[in-house]
């Protein structure tokens, strides 16, 4: 079924019998081309491309719940490709452009909205790394542009721009960034992959890997053992324990990093902002809730839940970023389990086992990098090669010294 | 979380920084032929599972002691807490 305003109208004045389910539930079949483990967004992203662009049959993505239960439901939905480092913002930028697309390609309201973001910064030498960043990014295709204390103000004339310690001086503003409606982007991923064949497996959680001489045959599932020409894996924040069933040790943490949402409001943000002085950063959902994080909690966790000096944190951040968010109300808060890699980069790579695939390490930067991501991933999947953009994410950087550390602070997972 | 320092009793979290798993106070040797890998695998490889975790922690705000957390990471209940200066004593 092809979603279109004529169809709702169709349906509007035919009492809306004619809706069918987004996906089928199918039953996992003995064996595959291709299987994806993790039924998020970069799972199902990667099934739609293959599916897509690379011609690929005979595909399942196994998930052990439901899709878009994990990362992609927890994240507080930014899009942008504000990097520095050339492997990172060529990347960013090529995800960027897919988001742009992404709704005609899919055939689903993923309400993508380029809200712009704005870095603010505080001091001069603050501004020299951004105006450096803006070229970066520049040269990488991207679009930036140097805002002073006025051009900031003209957008958010209600931030603290007169703080003693920490004024606001000015911000590097990408209009393109913006937001867009994450669990939509799994739905409509899933809806598209479908669509083409896939077979998306829910409640089948991978329980081991069939592997002989070297080579990955398959995997073990709570619905059965299911073979597989090439198995990815795309389960950031639980990788290590996927990978451990392979017998890999990967260079990743699992830490906990909260989000929180206010009460509905008038519009009152137009864009996003992040706080420079502080690790605060804020956009306002289309729904009026004012969505907003900060820091991982920094201590290794897989309890989706995280502690209260980082919830004060976050909220002094805010305090002093806009002070009139003090009078917004809490509603809801919560935590999702990140993948933290050594350099604060992703791996996008095959593993020293043949026909086994690994996407992981996003750290806390996953939702902006999804289509990418699977685009990438479904890339080194159907030609062995990887992708143009994405061939600096190799498993094997860290014993060659080649980080892409876009904080420079070293292998120190809780920092970046 | 409370963290219930050996000497000084229970203390919050928040006063203590966080170094990671507590296997790097194994340092490997230097001098060893498979230096150059043995520091590979100690500086960015990680085992990660879920559960129980020993943990080091700088109380960075108090006295300045490294402390070997117990604690299970997929509930963050913390089970014993350790000098690491003793462990390291016991450990020569």
């Amino acid at each position: 079924m092809r979603y279109s305003a004529l169809k709702i109208f169709k349906e509007a004045i035919t009492g809306h019998k004619g809706w069918t389910p987004v996906w089928r539930s199918p039953e996992p079949k003995p064996a595959y081309d291709i299987i994806i483990i993790g039924g998020g967004g970069h799972g199902l992203a990667t099934a739609h491309y293959l599916a897509s662009k690379f011609d690929g049959k005979n595909i399942a993505v196994l998930e052990k719940g439901w899709i878009g239960g994990g990362n992609v439901g927890r994240n507080t939905t930014i899009i942008r490709s504000n990097y520095m480092l050339h492997e990172n913002e060529a990347f960013y930028e090529h995800s960027l452009k897919l988001w742009e697309g992404l709704e005609q390609d899919v055939n689903y309201n993923a309400m993508v909205s380029q809200r712009g973001i704005i870095n603010l910064f505080h001091s001069d030498p603050q501004r020299d790394a951004y105006v450096r960043r803006g070229n970066a990014m520049i040269l990488n295709g991207a679009d930036a542009k140097l805002l002073d204390q006025d051009g900031v103000r003209k957008q958010y004339p209600f931030l603290n721009f007169d703080n003693s310690r920490f004024p606001i001086l000015g911000g590097l503003w990408q209009p393109r960034g913006g937001t867009v409606r994450h669990d939509a982007v799994a739905w409509g991923y899933a809806r598209a992959a479908d669509s083409r064949g896939v077979d998306i497996i829910q409640n089948c959680e991978v329980t081991g890997f069939d592997i002989r001489d070297g080579r990955c045959h398959g995997v073990q599932t709570t619905r059965g053992n299911i073979s597989a020409k090439k198995v990815g894996v795309a389960v950031a924040g639980n990788s290590s324990r996927v990978m451990a069933m392979a017998g890999m040790r990967l260079p990743i943490e699992s830490h906990v990093l909260q989000a929180f949402v206010s009460e509905g409001l008038k519009p009152v943000l137009p864009g996003v902002v992040t706080y420079g002085a502080g690790h605060f950063y804020v956009s306002q959902s289309d729904k009026g809730g004012l969505v907003f994080g900060g820091d991982v909690d920094g201590y290794n966790s897989y309890a989706q839940r995280g502690n209260l000096p980082v919830v004060e944190d976050v909220c002094e951040g805010g305090m002093s970023l806009m002070p009139m968010i003090g009078k917004a109300r809490l509603l809801r808060m919560w935590g999702g389990i990140m993948d933290m890699s050594m350099d604060g980069s992703p791996i996008i790579d095959k593993t020293h086992i043949e026909g086994l695939y690994f996407n992981g390490g996003w750290c806390y930067g996953g939702f902006k990098a999804t289509p990418a991501s699977g685009h990438s991933f479904a890339h080194l999947l159907a030609t062995d090669t990887p992708h143009e953009t994405a061939k600096a994410y190799r498993m094997d950087r860290f014993s060659r010294g080649l980080m892409i550390d876009e904080k420079g602070q070293g292998a120190q997972p809780n920092l970046h | 979380m409370l963290i219930n320092h050996p000497l000084l009793g229970p203390r919050d979290a928040s006063e203590f920084s966080y170094l990671g798993n507590a296997a790097l106070m194994n340092r490997p040797d230097p001098k060893s032929e498979t230096a150059a890998d043995d520091f590979y695998r100690y500086q960015y490889l990680r085992e990660n599972p879920p559960g129980e975790h020993r943990e080091l922690w700088f109380h960075a705000q108090g006295d300045r002691s490294w402390l070997v957390v117990t604690r299970n990471i997929s509930t963050h209940e913390i089970t014993k807490v350790e000098l690491a200066a003793d462990i390291a004593r016991s450990a020569k």
